[in-house]
This record gives structure tokens, sequence and C-alpha cells, in this order.
């Protein structure tokens, strides 16, 4: 497997602003995210998680060290444009990156910007509404919409870049339960048929269980990287840097201090409950 | 138990006779109890944003009453102001309708408005200052200096400043991360304790409103589909999938338990209770 | 409440009036107001209105959505009319105390609230009928010979666009945020115009900060989707007069003409004295 993003050592540092105190945001992160991998990035507020996730399409660019997403340095500015479009950003308020007034014009937006033919772009937007489950939205004004379909809105704008990865900053954190179910869907559905790299920022644990990769950022550095399994089996650990572990993997550990049997890793409800079930039928 | 919020077939739409109509509270009936913590679920379009807005007058009923402490809040629609200090009401991201130059005063805006005395007013927000976890050296920085957490805090001091009998959160830690929810939470619990005030907090998260309310009211279509304590309406986990509604994780590993053959209590919603309910059965050999 | 106001308000639909490029729509508006302010006599308004009728009715859009939008300026076309009514010298109908209504001064209110009135409604229809995209497209492309002179046309259609796009998001902020400030005991309704000036403070502070953090946050989002100004942009719909514009923007023209001719020419006056 080919590397689709890579930081080498990086800082970012906020200035001190007016009634804020100067900042390292990011201290030294070094990683290698696959292409075709679906990555999930934890950390509490102010652990850095989204500095990090702007230096990976040079809306910010490190105070120290390089970011390259497939090879090509996201300082180079001749390069912004093919690394914006390689890399696309959906973020938290579903509201304030929706740009047009009629779905089908927001999600030609890109495209348009990137001079692609009026074909073809017609050609994008249907498919990447398409793709979120939202095609029969295209003429429908995006303010009338629910939190998630206006999130899934925004990726399928991200999606007519024909991006090669997609990093998604706290989109689910404003969302409903509902919304974020249909949000987690949609882009599970895009990694697993277009293959596309998914790096997913957020602090809701659960959502880790759809990751094969989880990061858990702390201070600006990374704190723990491995599967779901391994991450949440150190729940100590993540307990001091004030995450919790899902209710699956706390009952699991409950019962095996309890004296029975059983592996702690297991993340889904589903996988939980069998693993309770085989330990109990010993 | 004594009443002190009562509705009675309150039934609210809005854009009345425009083809935007829509109605959002359909002859609801419902009883608040003096001193509960009552946890209301219901997924967006469930009418409980517009059922809580009821609550303290801002909306009016298309039919039906409002009645606290037993007389009916628009008897007097004159009056209507003073039912905003009874009921006080913390929406979503309060954080949103901070204005003033400092957290002091921004605090004492509600308790401001109600006309009370300068040592009041000094008494009230710095009690609500602790209860909500504004630090006393927060209290002259500007608001907007503070992180996100801290802003919604200094917004939930402004309303528990005003001394409210009810007390409603609106998806009080929306957004928040999970310390800052767990932070959040055990403020208004200890505020509910210490005060014995009524309190409501409207949620979609169920591990969230299972952990802390004594009586959860669950709202779908416009109506009340389930009441009871949490284990009651857990019990029901078949009923709230139904209505598009989460369980709680506990819960759900209890019904996927169920399935497999296992007997184990359908209500729980603890991993206290759950581990311990597993580790009884295994010493009592509970397959059946 | 505000979620009443109408202004820059798009109702999709695949009408006629719909699928008119915007430039053709633009470009009618602008006749049918020159038209509007040529005509003098009540002929004049009768057709105007009657054209504008045939359009309502194409549109399918509803006539009590139109006048909704007349809402606003009801108490300015009240004023000018009773002005008018009878502060204009001629032929007195009426009088009492020291007031004159003459029947100069009645025909210029009703032409002057006919105008006031067909000039909304109209200029309404067309942001009805138009998705605020379409719009500034339209505006933008008729402009663009403007570019020449170094005018930021593109920019300036871009600015409207999203302007128009934050519209509802802004107007259901200010209610949020105002219901937030009640439930405080903030009073916006009573007290003299210093007190209510005042107390709309604790309103516009977090608006203010909301739409500086939008467009923030749209700033960037804009930039993650590789916008870099109108350089090499391309259209998703791109605009194209077809048949149907072409006799639409011949009538309207032959109608602005007609007016403005006839009016000149004095044919109305005549053609009362036939029927008179």
């Amino acid at each position: 497997m080919s590397t689709m993003l890579k930081t080498e050592n990086i800082a970012f540092f906020y200035p001190a602003r007016e009634g804020e105190e100067a900042r390292l945001a990011l201290n030294g992160v070094t990683l290698a995210i696959e292409r075709g991998s679906f990555v999930v990035v934890l950390g509490h507020n102010g652990s850095g998680k989204s500095t990090l996730a702007k230096t990976f399409n040079a809306v910010l660019l490190p105070t120290g060290g390089t970011v390259y997403v497939d090879g090509m340095d996201t300082a180079d500015e001749q390069l912004l444009l093919e690394i914006r479009r390689r890399v696309g950003m959906v973020f938290q308020n579903p509201d304030n990156q929706i740009v047009a007034n009629v779905v089908e014009e927001d999600v030609a937006f890109a495209p348009e910007n990137l001079g692609v033919p009026t074909e073809e772009i017609r050609r994008r937007v249907d498919d990447a509404l398409a793709a979120v489950g939202m095609a029969k939205y295209v003429r429908h004004a995006p303010h009338l919409l629910s939190g998630g379909q206006k999130q899934r809105i925004a990726i399928a704008g991200v999606l007519a870049m024909q991006p090669d990865c997609i990093v998604l900053d706290e989109a689910t954190a404003m969302l409903d339960p509902i919304g974020r179910r249909e949000v987690l869907a949609a882009i599970e559905t895009l990694h697993r048929d277009k293959g596309i790299t998914v790096i997913l920022i957020t602090h809701h644990m659960n959502e880790a269980e759809h990751a094969d990769r989880v990061l858990v950022l702390n201070d600006g550095k990374l704190a723990m990287d491995g599967t779901p399994r391994e991450v949440f089996s150190r729940a100590d650990e993540l307990g001091a840097i004030g995450l919790a572990v899902p209710d699956t993997v706390a009952l699991l550990r409950a019962l095996r201090e309890g004296g029975l049997d059983v592996a702690t890793d297991a993340v889904t409800v589903e996988a939980c409950s069998e693993e309770i079930a085989r330990a109990l039928a010993h | 138990m004594d009443e002190i919020i009562r509705i009675e077939n309150l039934t609210h739409t809005y854009s009345a006779g425009t083809p935007f109509e829509h109605c959002a509270v359909d002859g609801m009936d419902l009883s608040i109890y003096r001193g509960e913590f009552l946890g209301i679920i219901g997924h967006t379009g469930s009418g409980k944003s517009t059922l809580i807005q009821h609550l303290n007058g801002l909306l009016k009923p298309t039919k039906g009453r409002v009645l606290l402490g037993g007389e009916d809040i628009w008897a007097d629609p004159k009056k209507i102001r003073s039912v905003r200090f009874r009921v006080g009401l913390v929406f979503q991201y309060p954080e949103y309708q901070l204005f003033e130059e400092t957290v002091y005063r921004d605090i004492a805006f509600g308790p401001t408005n109600m006309g009370l005395s300068g040592e009041e007013i000094d008494r009230r927000v710095r009690d609500a200052a602790r209860f909500a976890g504004v630090s006393e050296q927060m209290l002259e920085k500007s608001p907007f200096a503070l992180s996100g957490g801290q802003k919604r805090r200094v917004a939930i001091a402004g309303v528990i400043a005003m001394e409210p009998e009810v007390l409603v959160l609106d998806e009080p830690t929306a957004g928040l991360d999970p310390r800052g929810r767990e932070e959040l939470l055990s403020n208004i619990s200890a505020y509910h304790k210490e005060r014995g005030n009524t309190v409501v907090l409207v949620s979609h998260s169920m591990e969230e409103i299972a952990r802390n309310v004594d009586r959860i009211v669950v709202l779908s279509d416009s109506r009340v589909l389930l009441s009871g304590t949490p284990h009651e309406v857990f019990a029901q986990g078949d009923t709230l999938t139904r209505a598009g509604l989460d369980v709680p994780e506990v819960t759900r590993i209890a019904m996927s338990l169920r399935e497999r053959g296992l007997a184990v209590d359908a209500g729980v919603y603890t991993v206290r209770e759950l581990s311990d309910a597993l580790l009884a059965l295994r010493k009592g050999g509970g397959v059946c | 409440m505000l979620k009443d106001i109408t202004l820059g308000q798009f109702f999709p639909g695949n009408t006629l009036a719909h699928r008119l490029d915007p430039r053709t729509k633009l470009l009618v508006t602008v006749l049918y107001i020159v038209a509007l302010f040529s005509a003098r006599s009540l002929w004049g308004y009768a057709l105007l209105a009657l054209v504008l009728a045939i359009s309502v009715r194409v549109s399918r859009v509803k006539l009590r959505s139109l006048l909704r939008g007349l809402k606003p300026v009801l108490f300015i076309i009240a004023f000018t009319a009773i002005l008018n009514l009878f502060y204009t010298p001629g032929r007195t109908l009426v009088s009492f105390w020291t007031l004159r209504i003459t029947y100069e001064g009645m025909r210029t209110a009703v032409t002057m609230m006919l105008r006031i009135m067909l000039l909304i409604m109209g200029t309404f229809l067309l942001t009805y009928t138009t998705s605020p995209i379409r719009l500034t497209d339209g505006m933008e492309s008729l402009l663009s010979p403007l570019k020449r002179i170094k005018l930021p046309v593109h920019e300036l259609a871009m600015m409207m666009s999203i302007s128009l796009r934050f519209i509802p998001t802004l107007i259901e902020e200010t209610d949020k945020i105002m219901s937030a400030q009640k439930a405080r005991g903030a009073d916006f309704e009573s007290g003299n115009l210093f007190h209510r000036a005042k107390a709309l403070i604790p309103m516009l502070v977090p608006l203010f900060i909301s739409a500086f953090r939008r467009a923030d946050e749209l700033a960037t989002a804009m930039e993650c989707r590789c916008y870099h100004g109108g350089e090499g942009r391309t259209k998703l719909n791109v605009l194209r007069y077809e048949a149907r514009d072409y006799l639409v923007l011949a009538f309207f023209l032959a109608l602005a003409v007609g007016i403005v001719a006839s009016e000149k020419l004095g044919v109305p006056a005549r053609l009362s004295a036939l029927l008179v």
C-alpha cells in the first residue's frame, strides 16, 4: 500500500492574541496514513486534533516540520489547488460550509472552481449526490434539510472534486443520533465502494468502531496509535487523558475483574454480547 | 407528589393557515413534579423544543393550558415575563447568547431584569457561577476570551442566577468532549441535590439521560410515547427503536444477550448493573 | 415573527416563469419598471396590472405570498397615498375642516399606490421564481462588460449570492437569540424608542459575533473546495437564451415602447373620450 498522507515532526504554534495565551497546539507529530485506510483521530478539545486536520490540506501550514500529500509538500503554493482537490475536508457546522441556495449548485461549487467542463460537472454532481443517498434532493434548498442531510450534502460537495482522501473534522459533533448514523453510513459506503481514504476526527468513542486504525492525540502529541481493539485495551491510559472507553469495553473489563474469562477488546455491541455468551457457556 | 407544572391537552401549530403549517405538539398531557430530575428524550422534530418553550411562556399554546403552581401562565398575558424568571430555560448552544463585556455582567443580566438590589444580584451571580463551575477569576474576564466549554457554563450560570423554581436545559452537553460532558452533568446533578429544585434535562443521548434523571418522558411524533423510571422505559427497547430512538449501549448489549437466550433484565442501563447481573448468572449457571 | 419575512425567498418550480433565462427576467423586470414609470393613465396601469396578473398565473406563485411581500411597505404606500390625496391642487371633490380632497389628488393617490404595488410585486415575482444563484449569474453575465473597466463583477456577484444564502440562516439565528434573551427576562416590546434601541444590544452583539464566526468558517470551507476567485471558473448551469427568451423579451420590449409612445401621443385620453 502506498502512503496517502505523511507528517514529519510537525509543530503548530498559535501566537498570543488578545485574551488568549500563546499555545503550542501540535508538538512533534510524525505519522503516515496509508491509502484506502479508515483512520479515526480521538482526543479531547484542545488536544490538537482539529489543528492537525487543518494541516492535511494546507488550510494551516505547520510552523515546524512538513506535511506531504501523495508526496507533495503542502507548503508548495504551486500545488495548493491539487492538494486541496485530493484531500477534501468536511467541517463541524453544516450551515457554515454550504455556499449555495440549491443543493445541486452547492455540490457543483468545487468542480466549478476547478474549471471542470459543464457536462462533466453535471455527471459529478449526480454521482456525488447518489453516493451519499441524497439524489432526491438535487433541487432542494439546503437550509430546509436536517442536520444529517446537510452534512451529507457537504460530503457530496467534497466528493465532486473526486478526492483521494476525505477528512471529517468533528463532522458529527452537532448532529442528533439519527443524523450521526446517516453520515457515518455514507462515509463507510464511500470508503468501502470507492476506496477513499477516510480520516474521521471525533470525540465520540463509539465512532472508532468503524476504523481500522485509531490515533489518540493529547497535548499536541500522538499518545496512542493502533487498531480500535489495541487502543481500547488501554482503558486506564485513555481515562487519564479524559477519554472514556465505550461501554462495551467497560462492561467486559468489569466482567473480567469479577472473574469471568472474557477478552476485553470487543468494541461493537454484537461482538461484545457474543463474547459474553461464549464465556458464560463455558 | 406535588405538581409544579402541568400541561393539559397542549397543541401548538406553527404558521397556521399557510402552506408551511405544521403541528409540532399535538394534544399533549404531562406533569412535572416539584423537586424531580426529569429527562425528556425525543429525536429532532419530536416536538421537544416546542414543548419546552411553552414551559416559560415563550410560545403560547394554540390549544390547551400550561399550569405553573396550579395557575394558568397565560391567565394574565402581561405577567408572562415573571413566568420566565420562575422557569429558567437554557437553550441549545447557549454560549451564542453572551453579549456583555464581562462574565459577571452577563450572568447578572437576568437578575438585573428582575429588578433586584445590587447586593442580591451580587450574591446570585456568585452563587450561580459556583453551581455552573465558573471560577471567581473568570468573572472579570470577557466572555469571548473563554473556551467553548467555559462559555457554555457562563450561559448556564446566567439562567441559574434568576434562581428559577424549574431549570430546563435543552441539550446542555451538545458538542462538548467526553470530559466536558461529564463535568457539566455532575455540576447539574450537584445543583439539583443542593437546591432541591426541579430540573428538566432534554437530550438525545440516552446514556446521559439514563445516568442522571429520576424519570424519563419519551416524545415521538408530537406526543408522549412513554414515561417512567429509566428502568421502566429502557425495558421497552423495541418501542424506542421503532420510534427511531437509541437505547443506551448497555441496554443494547442486554437485549442482544436476551436474544442469545440469557436471562438478563431488559431494562438495565448501567455497566455496573449488567456486569453484576451477568456475574450472578454465571454462579447460578443461568443459560436457559 | 421574523420567519414571515419573505425578502429574497425563492419558491422552486418548473413553470415557464422559472425556466426563463435569468438575464431575460432581469431585462424584463427593467422594461416593466420603465413602462410602469412612463404610464400616466389608468389604461396604462390596467394593462400593466393585467400583464403582471398573467405572469403570476404562469409562475403559479400564490397571490397571497406576493401580497405578503407588500406588508413591510404598507405604511409607505399608505403615507404617500394620503399625502397625494390631500396636497394635490385641483378640482375639489370633498372638503372638511382645512382638508380638501381633489379629483387630481385622488387620481395621483390611486396611480401612486398602483405604481408602488406593481413595482414591488413585479420584483418579488422575479426573486420568487429565480434561484438567487441564477439571479446573480444573470447579473454577473449582464454586467460582465464592466469587467473591462476593472469592476470586480464576479466578486460582487459572489458576495450577493452568499448574502442571500445566509438570510434564512441569520433570521433563524436572530429568532433563537431573541428567545434566549427573553428567557432571561429581556424585554424587546415595551418602553420608549431609546429603551427599545438599548434592549436590542443583547440581540445584536451575539448576532454580529455569530455572523463573523460564520463568515470565517465559510471562507475556510470555500478555500478547501478550491475557490480562488472567478478566474477559470466553469458553471454547472450555463446560461443560454432559448426561443422562449426572445419571445418574452420581444413582448416586454413592445409593451414598454408601446406604453411610452402611446402616453406621449395621448392615446389613452382619446380612448377614454371614445368610451365616454
